[in-house]
């Protein structure tokens, strides 16, 4: 189950990269982030049956930093737009040369 | 009883990554996030069915519960429900996109194969916040007492990044 669940987990993990890769919109490249770290959870649970119980405190630091970095991730979106008034990542191209 | 598990364990597998692949290639925000709710419920009946329902408690109501609705949120707040421009990259970034993710998963999984020994499933045991507790009132109490500075830090950063400029 556990070599089950360290798949289901690099699956999802390789479908955030995708969405970072290919998308342009600043809100769904966050929300990739985030289910990147949710396929690095599900890897620490998984691995957390075989090794004890420290998977899960890594797992509840993980959603604290998650929602940490939401929130200013977040916030610098809010002033992006304010800013340029658009989220789309290739519009934002005032340092380009 | 252990068959159940498994088709259960499989069930909300395959609900994540379908939901996942919805999530990644829905065009407007708004589904998007609603879709990735979605995996990180099936996310929280995986972590259940591995014997941690304790940290499945917490992904519903951290991740679905709080997190999802703050970037709901500020899709409301910015009016993005209708993207202007296309919001997928052009076909040769696509393409790339493509191949590196099939090489990483490729690596991912090679690296995986045949190194963790099968272990049956089982349903959870009663006492399960007590190890999590102890675990990060004792060993991990340091960090954990760190986490709250990051908080405090990420509140004051959000609120001094997201405020209008007020001439002072």
């Amino acid at each position: 189950m556990i070599s089950e669940a360290l798949i289901v987990s690099a699956i999802l993990f390789v479908i955030g990269v995708v969405g970072v890769l290919t998308r342009r919109n600043a809100i769904i490249l966050f929300m990739c982030a985030e289910l990147m770290l949710n396929a690095v959870n599900l890897s620490f649970v998984a691995l957390a049956k075989l090794h004890g119980v420290t998977g899960h405190v890594f797992v509840v630091m993980v959603m604290t930093i998650a929602a940490a970095e939401a929130a200013v991730g977040l916030a610098i979106v809010i002033s992006v737009f304010r800013h340029f008034g658009t989220v789309e990542m290739s519009m934002l191209r005032r340092l380009r040369g | 009883m252990n068959g159940f598990y498994e088709f259960q364990f499989y069930l909300f597998s395959l609900i994540a990554i379908a939901s996942a692949l919805l999530f990644v290639t829905r065009k407007s925000p708004v589904p998007a996030a609603l879709w990735l709710v979605n995996v990180m419920f099936a996310l929280s009946g995986l972590y259940v069915m591995l014997d941690a329902p304790f940290v499945g408690v917490i992904q519903v109501l951290v991740y679905a519960g709080a997190i999802m609705v703050v970037f709901v949120f500020v899709v409301m707040l910015l009016n993005l429900g209708r993207s202007e421009i296309a919001d997928f990259r052009s076909l040769g970034a696509r393409l790339g996109a493509g191949l590196v993710a099939l090489a990483l998963l490729a690596n991912l999984l090679v690296v995986l194969r045949d190194k963790t020994p099968r272990i049956a499933l089982a349903p959870a045991q009663d006492n399960v916040v007590t190890p999590v507790a102890t675990s990060l009132f004792t060993d991990y109490l340091v960090a954990f007492e760190l986490t709250s500075l990051v908080l405090l830090v990420a509140i004051v950063g959000a609120v001094l990044l997201a405020r209008k400029r007020v001439t002072v």
